[in-house]
């Protein structure tokens, strides 16, 4: 079953064109990821998906129902964890969901058990009386998570659901998504950190400038474009003419990026010995990464 | 795009409202929007009435009741739909919060507008009790002085939105509770008749729905209405109405697009 169906879905705000004409299709029960830099139109995609922001041309089908005919029969039916925090911060954790439940028209005894159960399933039963000011950063991004919930939607939306928190609350955060992954939840999320999408999408699609570069798997995307490893290796100009002189004939290809040299290959185990008689400073051998896919895909520049 | 109806569900966002209100209600109860007119009631009424006598055969503190029931009507009214509906609406992203559930963004709008609405009017209920205490609404027709309260309120519940929407920060209140809100305060006829003024300002403060309104209430409480008092408030409805609906479409504007 297809939860989400996106043909040539544009927006425009004005002249500047925010999505330009994407395709794509999430699976129910698929966690899909949206990667790409700040800018690129992955959180004006998920605002279409979840009825904040119009469409301006193309279709968006979101569980079986046209997005912009039946805003509030979607609405209903999924979560949206936002960007940016915006939880009450006048009410405790557990006056936040009861409050929010009532949008919901969930009755009071029912939103009660299910306030409690999230709270336990984001781990702040200890904090539910707590003021929210008193919530680290993680706890919020949980609490939000935990409000998501509420209605038991069948598509969670999460855009950049563990930007600006630590590493324990980040591991902490992925470790709820993919338990409610198993219990079925389909999931689309936002991210800028490719190791987040390694870690939580089964597919992802990568965007830059309004447009979907790339999509697939993950492991399929890597192979395809960068290969199976790389090597990386840090020093001047000298060193730099060393290594593509042990490396020359070798048909690698390979990249230079400000004081480093990136070679992609199948196996690098056989080209290790030859090049750590050189002794580099920084001699780096390691699989290759969705990050490496989106640097080659969407370049090394900065775009701003 | 076609403009959108709020629904019943703004209802929810009223309730919100008093959830948190519930929390820290003893500070805005006896805040700017009671205590200031109880204070221009008691100082200018009982105090500078003496001086000045009666008028148009009132007690000065007769006259100048209706005036103080109204204003604190209008007062909390646009407190509450400026600086709280834009730190709800700005600071905290309530607006957008709510959004994502079967709310629209016109239920949204509408139920903060009803909450402000319901502020000012709590507010001018409680300053007509005050006044009917000290004697000063004799009349059993100030039964009716809430319907007309809460017509007011709704008007600066909406207009107050309006500003908020547009507002880049609070500083931007300043002006139009100064500019605005303020000399309809001092030229509706709250302190003095409007015969007192030059005729153009006459001619403007007919323009001032808090005008009309304290001629109606004034009417009210000393128990002569009649319809040429009351009908005037109609005049009420259609800025309501437009700004409600400017209030939507700038809020919008603003969030979305």
């Amino acid at each position: 079953m297809t939860a989400i169906s996106a043909c040539r879905l544009t927006k425009r705000f004005g002249d500047r064109v925010a999505v330009d004409g994407v395709d794509f299709d999430v699976e129910a029960g698929e966690c899909f990821g949206l990667l790409g830099p700040n800018g690129a139109g992955k959180t004006t995609t998920v605002r279409m998906i979840h009825a904040f922001t119009p469409i301006t041309a193309g279709d968006l089908v979101v569980l079986g129902l046209r997005v912009d005919d039946e805003p509030v029969a979607v609405k209903r039916r999924l979560g949206v964890v936002p960007q940016e925090e915006n939880l009450d911060p006048d009410l405790t954790p557990w006056e936040n969901l009861m409050v929010f439940a009532r949008y919901f028209d969930i009755p009071r005894a029912e939103a009660r058990r299910r306030a409690a159960d999230l709270l336990e399933f984001v781990e702040l039963t200890s904090r539910a009386a707590s003021p929210l000011d008193e919530l680290s950063g993680g706890m919020k991004r949980r609490l939000l998570i935990a409000r998501a919930l509420l209605n038991q939607p069948e598509l969670l939306i999460l855009d950049e659901p563990t930007t600006g928190l630590d590493p324990q609350a980040r591991h902490l955060v992925w470790q709820r998504l993919r338990a409610l992954k198993a219990q079925g939840v389909t999931q689309v999320l936002t991210t800028h950190y490719m190791d987040e999408a390694a870690q939580l999408c089964d597919r992802v699609a990568l965007m830059d400038a309004g447009r979907i570069l790339r999509q697939g798997r993950p492991a399929d995307l890597i192979r395809a474009d960068v290969g199976e490893e790389v090597i990386e290796i840090r020093g001047d100009e000298a060193l730099h003419r060393a290594v593509l002189a042990v490396l020359d004939g070798k048909s690698l290809r390979w990249e230079r990026a400000g004081d480093t040299l990136y070679f992609y290959c199948t196996d690098g185990r056989e080209l290790l010995p030859a090049l750590s008689t050189l002794k580099p400073a920084h001699l780096l051998h390691r699989p290759a990464s969705l990050e490496d896919l989106f640097l080659k895909v969407a370049g090394r520049s900065l775009q701003e | 795009m076609p403009h959108r109806w709020p629904t019943r569900r703004a209802v929810r966002v009223w309730e919100r409202n008093l959830t948190v209100f519930r929390k820290y209600s003893l500070p805005s109860l006896i805040g700017p929007s009671i205590g200031e007119p109880l204070l221009y009631l008691l100082g200018l009424g009982f105090g500078l009435g003496t001086l000045v006598g009666t008028v148009g055969g009132l007690r000065y503190v007769e006259f100048v009741a209706p005036g103080m029931v109204m204003s604190s009507a209008m007062f909390a009214a646009a407190y509450e739909c400026t600086y709280g509906a834009y730190v709800r609406m700005i600071h905290q992203r309530t607006y957008e919060a709510i959004i994502t559930t079967p709310l629209s963004l016109e239920d949204v709008v509408a139920g903060d507008i009803l909450w402000g609405a319901s502020k000012g009017a709590f507010n001018g209920t409680v300053m007509l009790l005050v006044v009917g205490l000290f004697g000063l609404a004799p009349s059993p027709w100030s039964l009716a002085v809430p319907v007309i309260i809460a017509l007011l309120a709704l008007l600066f519940a909406c207009l107050s939105l309006v500003v908020a929407a547009l507002a880049k920060s609070f500083e931007f209140f300043n002006y139009y509770l100064t500019l605005v809100v303020t000399p309809m305060f001092l030229f509706c006829g709250v302190f003095f008749p409007l015969e007192s003024l030059p005729r153009w300002a006459q001619d403007l403060a007919r323009f001032l729905p808090l005008t009309y309104a304290v001629e109606a209430t004034r009417a009210l409480m000393r128990g002569r209405p009649s319809a040429q008092a009351l009908l005037p408030l109609l005049w009420l409805v259609p800025p309501t109405i437009a700004a409600f609906l400017l209030a939507a479409r700038l809020v919008r504007r603003r969030l979305i697009h």
